[in-house]
């Protein structure tokens, strides 16, 4: 089934705000074998010119993937959620995400296409801090594959 | 924001030191509940079977964490990321042998941009295969 193409564009309200924790950036960097100072030892950040303990580059996904999945779950989407993979991802940094931040997630359907019969979403979220800056964007593009083919 | 690398030492071309990144099912498992991605084609070897993937797969989002140490070991300071994306082309399968699978990366500079900028070029391939496409990043050095 061919998805809706007038979702594209569509943007869901901002998230409830993500409070990073210094233990969930340790217990991140740990899950993937990093030991750089800078994700647990403030001061190791401070000296690279960070506030405090910042997370690595993809923790951000953490975030803006349960804010994504409301998008995806939209019923009036029509994506079928059972078929879908991550085919591509990537961010755009203003500044590394920070222990202490408490940062919110508008998500919007960039694009709709449908190419050999698999449905291809892109989802860009935008990540803000708690006074509205902006910290990192996510461009998540998922496919759901044609049932034909697995 | 502090890189170790100073854009004046670097050229088109340069490359990064290269690594191997070891994932096991014990990795997957860790991996998470630290992301909270818990879909099953990454822990349960019946499901991903059922769904027609060879044995259990990384996460992609673990493979693209793996990629970028390249480049912040190489910068020093992980904060100087500005850009990083890739494409998931073939996935890491990980076998319940203990031994599990290794994820091999390598970086060349591939583009001198403004504002000490310069883009890099990631290769990752696993079982002689390559895992991620499109695998670019743009660092802000000294």
């Amino acid at each position: 089934m061919a998805i809706d193409q007038s979702f594209v564009g569509r943007s869901y309200p901002p998230t409830e705000p993500y409070e990073v924790g210094r233990e969930k950036i340790r217990e991140f960097a740990e899950a993937v074998g990093d030991d750089h100072p800078a994700y647990t030892d403030a001061e190791a950040a401070k000296a690279l010119g960070h506030p405090d303990v910042i997370a690595p580059p993809t923790f951000a996904f953490a975030i803006t993937f349960r804010a994504a999945g409301e998008v995806i779950q939209d019923p009036g989407l029509g994506l079928d959620y059972d078929r879908v993979v991550h085919r591509e991802q990537k961010f755009a940094y203003t500044r590394p995400v920070c222990a202490g931040d408490r940062l919110s997630v508008v998500s919007t359907i960039e694009s709709i296409k449908t190419l050999a019969g698999n449905d291809v979403v892109e989802i860009r979220g935008e990540v803000r801090d708690e006074t509205g800056a902006h910290v990192v964007t996510a461009w998540t593009k998922l496919v759901a594959r044609a049932a034909e083919e697995a | 924001m502090t890189a170790r690398i100073s854009y004046a030492d670097v050229e088109v071309g340069t490359e990064l030191p290269a690594r191997s990144f070891p994932v096991t099912r014990d990795t997957l498992v860790r991996y998470a509940g630290a992301s909270g991605d818990f879909n099953p084609i990454h822990w349960n070897e019946k499901f991903a079977v059922a769904v027609g993937l060879p044995d259990v797969i990384a996460h992609g989002m673990f493979t693209m964490a793996e990629a970028v140490r390249v480049i912040t070991d190489w910068t020093g300071d992980p904060g100087a990321v500005v850009e990083y994306g890739v494409r998931f082309t073939k996935p890491v399968v990980v076998p319940n042998d203990g031994e599990g699978a290794l994820i091999e990366v390598s970086g060349k500079v591939a583009a001198l941009l403004d504002d000490n900028r310069v883009r890099v070029d990631l290769t990752a391939t696993s079982g002689g295969e390559k895992v991620l496409g499109m695998a670019r990043a743009v660092v802000a050095l000294a």
